[in-house]
């Protein structure tokens, strides 16, 4: 029963780290950048939404899209702006002008009237319930952390399945100059698919906020997403959420089984044993570079 | 603009590129010994923070500018020059030792990372490096027995040779022998085989790999050097500071260090120099503009993480060749006066991707 208890938490953690590792993993397989700023990106979605929701009292639903509406258009502006002009420059060019963004983001939402360095509550309309399934008590939060992951994961799987737009972003993450000469824009596409990981990543705040509330340094949520997003394989859509559910298992098993402190580092110790196994992620495509 | 028309074999060893060059250097050398005696102590502190940045500036400049292996795990092996250091001296081994053995113990930390690194590339390399300092950070807090843990250790003063120095202006000196060591070595280093096998491992792994460079055994060599480099910053950085704790190694010293090399300009060593310069006196800039703005702005703390960020955006967006690179456009424009040409630094976009296999 405990073992469930604990899988339970470590799923609903599990399944942020996912969403956030998701955004990574488009980003990347989209344009080769890995995007340092996706948890402060979430971390202004989670601002967004209690500015919305709290500050101006709008219905908790309305919040929510607008928030999501809002974080679409930064991101998309972030790779109008910022990532298109260095399109052809070293890939570690565009990561530190994400790491920069995120230092922005952060610095800006400490500065904004209302956000501050203090901690705000978001409550949603699940919150602070619990769900008694003999011995095992389930929280509602983590219930619907559950539950709508579950659903956007479906609902991104039709999206890139079965719209036109979604096979489009597939079709350039996969090989930009063919998808090109198809007659793809690709740096609209690009532009959009920011737009997207960012819209996600609003989307993970949300369910986020209620748990750990909002404050400026929650994107720091961010850098467990990276072992998960390595454990599953860089370039690969459900080797994120898997590697999301494996990090968030093995942190919750170790915050419970093992000494003190290895819960903080037990995401990285798993990320450097995956790496020395396989170099390129559990769901990496085993390929040679042609030179 | 002056070309060196070279006869003799011996002026490829040169250090210097000619006369006038050495000359300058030997003016800047003689400004940096007078300076303690002439700069308030306040700045003095301050140069010391730039020596001290500007060794770990060159440790990683070789790492990430030279042999093109990214890490964001540098803070650890700073970490570990400083505990190293600061438990050899507390057991009263003379800087002179304790030093060596800070350096060899981060150089050692740089080999079992660089061992994954030798099958990582790219992202997977970061992470890896991530993953170790966030590592190395825990262990630091939690070995409490050697530690001391999040309660920190206190530095006892340097102890160079036998008996603690005294006077304010030796550690500075220490500092400025350091640096000067340090850089004369890895500029050394780069004229010569190894470090021209690191350069082709940076531009080409499969060409250097073909041209018979053994990757396996450089990019170890390389992370160890970065590492041991880092670890004498590391020590010399514990007894600056006087008090050493885990946080003081986070991530986001990582970062800063990343930052430094980007904004210096990757793959110079004036570079890192130019770099650690700038990261030690931006924030005092900033402390000093904060009394000519408007009170709502400047009492905000995420000014400074605000600006650092947006300058690093507008360096990679506008001189991707940092610091360095403008002053070497600066130059060249006063040596061409009427003939400099704006594309005249431009480089060819690549736009084929390097990573991803097709």
């Amino acid at each position: 029963m405990e073992f469930l208890q604990l899988a339970i938490g470590g799923v609903a953690m599990g399944c942020i780290y996912a969403l956030i590792a998701l955004g990574f993993v488009l980003i990347y397989k989209a344009t080769e950048v890995v995007n340092f700023a996706q948890g402060d990106v979430m971390m202004l979605g989670a601002f967004v939404a209690f500015t919305f929701a709290s500050l101006w009292q709008f219905p908790f639903a309305a919040a929510v899209a607008l928030a999501l509406i809002v974080l679409v258009a930064v991101g998309a502006l972030f790779d109008r702006f910022l990532l298109r002009p260095i399109i052809g420059q070293p890939t570690f060019s565009a990561v530190m002008v994400t790491i920069g963004i995120g230092f922005v983001a952060r610095g800006i939402a400490t500065m904004v009237p209302g956000w501050g360095t203090d901690t705000h509550a978001l409550k949603a309309p699940w919150s602070d319930g619990t769900i008694k399934l003999g011995s095992l008590v389930i929280s509602t939060d983590d219930l619907a952390i559950i539950v709508l992951t579950a659903a956007l994961c479906l609902v991104l799987w039709l999206f890139f399945s079965r719209t036109r737009i979604g096979i489009a972003m597939q079709a350039s993450s996969q090989n930009q100059l063919a998808a090109y000469y198809m007659g793809i824009p690709v740096r609209r596409i690009n532009t959009l698919i920011w737009g997207l990981s960012a819209g996600i990543a609003a989307f993970a705040a949300v369910l986020l906020a209620p748990v750990t509330f909002v404050h400026s340094n929650m994107g720091f949520v961010g850098l467990k997403a990276f072992p998960a997003a390595v454990v599953g394989g860089f370039g690969s859509i459900p080797g994120a959420i898997v590697g999301g559910l494996i990090i968030g298992l093995v942190e919750a098993f170790a915050g419970f089984y093992l000494p003190e402190g290895f819960k903080n580092v037990a995401a990285y110790i798993v990320v450097l044993i995956v790496l020395v196994v396989r170099p390129s992620g559990i769901f990496a495509e085993m390929r040679r570079k042609k030179v | 603009m002056r070309f060196v028309f070279k006869t003799r074999y011996e002026q490829d060893l040169q250090l210097f590129r000619d006369r006038t060059e050495a000359g300058w250097y030997g003016v800047l050398l003689l400004v940096l010994l007078a300076a303690p005696f002439v700069v308030p102590e306040y700045w003095r502190a301050q140069l010391v923070f730039i020596y001290i940045w500007g060794i770990v500036g060159f440790g990683l400049m070789l790492l990430s500018g030279f042999t093109g292996q990214i890490s964001m795990g540098h803070a650890a092996f700073l970490a570990i020059g400083a505990y190293a250091e600061t438990l050899l001296q507390i057991a009263g081994w003379p800087f002179l030792l304790s030093a060596p053995a800070a350096m060899l113990l981060a150089a050692a930390a740089g080999i079992v990372i660089g061992l994954p690194a030798l099958r990582l590339t790219g992202i997977y390399l970061a992470i890896a490096t991530l993953a170790f300092g966030f590592i190395v950070e825990e262990v630091l807090a939690r070995w409490e027995s050697l530690t001391a843990g999040n309660s920190g250790l206190m530095v006892p003063p340097l102890n160079l040779a036998g008996a603690p120095i005294t006077g304010s202006h030796s550690f500075y000196y220490v500092c400025l022998a350091c640096i000067l060591l340090v850089g004369v070595a890895v500029r050394n280093l780069l004229r010569a085989p190894t470090g021209r096998a690191f350069i082709a491992i940076r531009d080409s792994e499969i060409s250097a790999q073909s041209m018979g460079v053994n990757l396996a055994r450089y990019k170890t060599l390389s992370f160890a050097l970065s590492a041991g480099i880092t670890g004498l910053a590391g020590a010399l950085y514990a007894h600056q500071i006087r008090f050493i704790s885990p946080e003081q190694f986070t991530l986001f010293l990582s970062i800063e260090f990343l930052m430094m090399i980007v904004i210096g300009g990757m793959g110079s060593l004036h570079g890192a120099v130019f770099g650690a310069i700038f990261m030690i006196v931006l924030p005092e800039l900033i402390a000093i503009t904060k009394d000519y703005l408007p009170q709502a702005i400047a009492e905000q703390t995420g000014l400074k993480s605000t600006v650092f960020g947006a300058l690093m955006i507008l360096f990679v967006l506008f001189e991707p060749l940092g610091l360095y690179g403008r002053w070497v456009k600066i130059r060249t424009w006063f040596s061409l006066f009427p003939l400099y040409k704006a594309g005249m630094f431009r480089r060819q976009k690549a736009y084929q991707k390097s990573e991803r296999v097709h």
